[in-house]
C-alpha cells in the first residue's frame, strides 16, 4: 500500500463527511420534523431542534379509534401489508417452478427474455385495460385485485431473480438423485429448494419491498379505507390541507421504517443480488 | 429422457406463469392497443373506431411535444448527475478510511426510502412557507426571502430532479463500488508501478471493470426516470403552469383524469415505444461494449 499525503488523508476524510451529509441531512429532518410540536416547525427562524420532544403525533397515527386519522393510517398500513403480502406469495409461487424450468431446459431459456422485457413496459400502457377489467370483475379497491395487479411487476423480477439462483446450483447433484430414483417434485422438494431458500428469501423481501413502494397503480384502483394502501395515504396527507407538517413526516418516517430495516439487515444479500443483476445484465 | 419431453415438461412448469402474464400484461397490452383505434371512455361508451386519428391529434398536439421535452431533459440531467455523483462516490467508499463500513451501510438509507415517502420529503423541505430549505438558504444569507421552489415554473422541474438525484445515486454508487472491488489489486499497483497518474489510472486501469456494470445501470435509471410518475404527482402533479408534466402525467390525466381512455391508451402506446426504442438501443450499446472488453 502506497503512503498517503496527509493533504490526501484530509481530502478523503473531509469528502465522507460531506457524503455523510448529504445523505442523512433530509432523512434526519423527516425524523426530527416527526418529534417537534407545531410551533417550532412554523417558528421563523426555524427550530432546528425541538425545544421540547413530542412523540405524540405516533400516538395519533398508530390509534384504532373510529373515524380519527389513526384508523385511516392503521387501515392503509394493513392494506399495504395483505396487498404486498399475497402478491409476494403468488409471484414466488409462479415463479419458483418457471425459473426452474429455465435454468435447467435451454430450449426454453428464451422466454425468460420475453418476460423480462415486459418489465420495462410503462405501467401506463397496461392500465386502462386493468381499470376496465377489475371494474368487470367487481375487483376495484379490493386488495385482492391489487395484489393481482401487482403481478404485472413482481412475477418477472421474481423468476429472473430465482433463475440466476437455480443456476448457481449444480445440476449433478439433481441427476444423482434422479438415477437414484427420486421423481422431480421430491427432487425439487427435498434437494433443490431447501439449497435455493436463501435466494428464495431474498426474491421474496425484494419483491416484498417493490410492492411496499407501489404508488401508481393503488393510486387508481383503490378509492377508500377498505384498500387504499400506505403510499396513497401518504399521498393524500402530502396533498391534502394537513396543516401539521410533523404529522406527514409522522406517516413518512412510520412508513419508511419497514424497508429501511429490511434495507440495513439484509445489506450483504440486497446489495449481492442488485449487483448481480446488474453484472450480468 | 428424451429432448421433446423435457423440453414439454419445461413449458408445463412455465404454465402458471405464462397464464398469470398473458392475464395482466398480455391481455391488457392488446386491449390498450384496439383501445387506441377507437374513441372509447374509461366508463361508460364502448367507442367506435376512430383509425389513426387520436394518435394523429396526439402527435400533432403540442402538450405531447412538451411533456417528451420535459421528460427527455428530466431523465437526461438527473441520470447523469446520478451517474456522475455515483461514481464519485464509489471512488470515495473504496478509499481506507475510518467509519467506511458505517458510510457504506449508510447508502442503503435513500434506495430503502419508499419513493412516496421520499416526494413527500422533499416536499417538506422545499415547503413556501416553514420549509427548510427556504430557512437554511435564509440563515447562511443567501437568499433574502423564502421562495416557493415547487410553484415557480422556472425551479419546480430543477427541484424534482434534486429529490430524484438524492435518492437514486447511492444505487449507482453501490454497483460501481462492488465493480470497483472486483479490480485486482496487483494490477493497481502495476500501474502505480509504471507512473500512471490518478486521471490514467482511472481511465484505462479502473474504467474497463466499471464501464459493464455501469452501462447496464445507466440503462435501467434511464428507462425508470422516463417512467417517472410518483415523484411528480405527489411534489407538483405536474405543476405549476405544466412545467414539470411527464409523459406518464399526461396520460394520466387523459385516461383517468379526462376519461378519454381511447386517445389516452395511444399516448401510452408512443411512450410504450420510446421506452422501447431507449431498451433496445442500449441493449446493443451494452453488447458492444461486452465485446469490446
Amino acid at each position: 500500500m502506497e503512503r498517503q499525503a496527509p493533504l490526501f488523508t484530509a481530502f478523503i476524510y473531509a469528502s465522507a463527511l460531506l457524503l455523510a451529509a448529504v445523505i442523512l441531512a433530509p432523512v434526519l429532518w423527516l425524523f426530527i420534523m416527526s418529534i417537534s410540536s407545531a410551533a417550532d416547525l412554523s417558528a421563523k427562524p426555524l427550530n432546528w431542534w425541538p425545544d421540547e420532544i413530542d412523540l405524540s403525533r405516533y400516538g395519533v397515527l398508530l390509534s384504532t379509534l373510529e373515524n380519527s386519522a389513526g384508523a385511516a393510517f392503521v387501515a392503509s398500513l394493513l392494506n399495504s401489508l395483505k396487498v404486498a403480502g399475497m402478491a409476494t406469495l403468488a409471484a414466488i409461487a409462479v415463479a419458483i417452478p418457471s425459473a426452474w424450468a429455465v435454468s435447467r431446459t435451454p430450449a426454453v431459456s428464451w422466454s425468460l427474455y420475453a418476460v423480462i422485457a415486459t418489465y420495462m413496459l410503462p405501467p401506463v400502457a397496461l392500465a386502462v385495460p386493468l381499470y376496465m377489467g377489475l371494474a368487470t370483475l367487481g375487483l376495484l379497491n379490493s386488495v385482492f385485485g391489487l395484489a393481482l395487479v401487482y403481478l404485472t411487476i413482481l412475477a418477472p423480477f421474481t423468476t429472473w431473480l430465482l433463475k440466476s439462483g437455480f443456476d448457481a446450483i449444480p445440476k449433478e447433484i439433481e441427476s444423482a438423485a434422479m438415477i437414484d430414483g427420486a421423481r422431480l417434485d421430491q427432487i425439487l422438494r427435498i434437494i433443490t429448494l431447501p439449497l435455493a431458500a436463501p435466494v428464495m428469501a431474498t426474491s421474496a423481501l425484494f419483491a416484498f419491498l417493490l410492492a411496499w413502494d407501489e404508488f401508481f397503480y393503488a393510486l387508481l384502483f383503490t378509492s377508500d379505507l377498505r384498500a387504499k394502501t400506505l403510499t396513497v395515504a401518504i399521498a393524500d396527507l402530502a396533498g391534502g390541507r394537513v396543516s401539521d407538517y410533523g404529522l406527514i413526516a409522522t406517516a413518512g418516517v412510520l412508513a419508511a421504517l419497514p424497508p429501511v430495516l429490511i434495507g440495513l439487515v439484509m445489506q450483504k444479500a440486497l446489495i449481492s443480488g442488485l449487483t448481480s443483476g446488474g453484472v450480468k445484465g | 429422457m428424451s429432448g421433446t419431453w423435457i423440453t414439454t415438461r419445461a413449458w408445463l412448469l412455465m404454465l402458471p406463469l405464462l397464464i398469470v402474464m398473458i392475464a395482466v400484461i398480455g391481455w391488457p397490452l392488446l386491449d390498450t392497443v384496439r383501445l387506441s383505434f377507437t374513441d372509447a371512455k374509461l366508463v361508460g361508451t364502448e367507442g367506435t373506431f376512430v383509425g389513426i386519428d387520436n394518435y394523429a391529434k396526439v402527435l400533432g398536439g403540442s402538450n405531447f411535444q412538451r411533456a417528451l421535452v420535459t421528460t427527455t431533459w428530466f431523465a437526461v440531467i438527473s441520470v447523469t448527475a446520478e451517474m456522475v455523483i455515483g461514481v464519485l462516490a464509489a471512488l470515495l467508499l473504496n478509499q481506507q478510511f475510518r467509519g467506511r463500513t458505517a458510510l457504506r451501510a449508510l447508502m442503503i438509507l435513500p434506495w430503502a426510502l419508499p419513493t412516496v415517502v421520499n416526494a413527500t420529503l422533499w416536499r417538506l423541505i422545499y415547503n413556501p412557507e416553514y420549509g427548510a430549505l427556504n430557512a437554511a438558504l435564509t440563515q447562511i444569507g443567501l437568499i433574502d426571502s423564502y421562495r416557493s421552489w415547487l410553484g415557480e415554473p422556472g425551479s419546480a422541474l430543477t427541484a424534482l430532479i434534486v429529490a430524484d438525484c438524492w435518492k437514486n445515486f447511492p444505487l449507482v454508487a453501490l454497483i460501481a463500488l462492488a465493480a470497483l472491488q472486483g479490480v485486482p489489486r496487483d494490477i493497481t499497483a502495476a500501474s502505480l508501478v509504471d507512473g500512471a497518474g490518478p486521471i490514467n489510472r482511472f481511465r484505462y486501469v479502473i474504467m474497463p471493470y466499471l464501464a459493464g456494470p455501469l452501462l447496464v445501470a445507466l440503462v435501467l435509471r434511464t428507462i425508470e426516470a422516463f417512467k417517472v410518475f410518483d415523484l411528480v404527482w405527489v411534489m407538483t402533479r405536474g405543476g405549476p403552469a405544466n412545467s414539470t408534466r411527464t409523459l406518464s402525467i399526461l396520460v394520466y390525466q387523459e385516461a383517468f383524469s379526462f376519461q378519454r381512455a381511447g386517445s389516452g391508451a395511444s399516448l401510452a402506446l408512443i411512450v410504450t415505444l420510446l421506452v422501447t426504442v431507449l431498451a433496445v438501443a442500449y441493449a446493443a450499446l451494452v453488447r458492444k461494449a461486452a465485446g469490446a472488453t
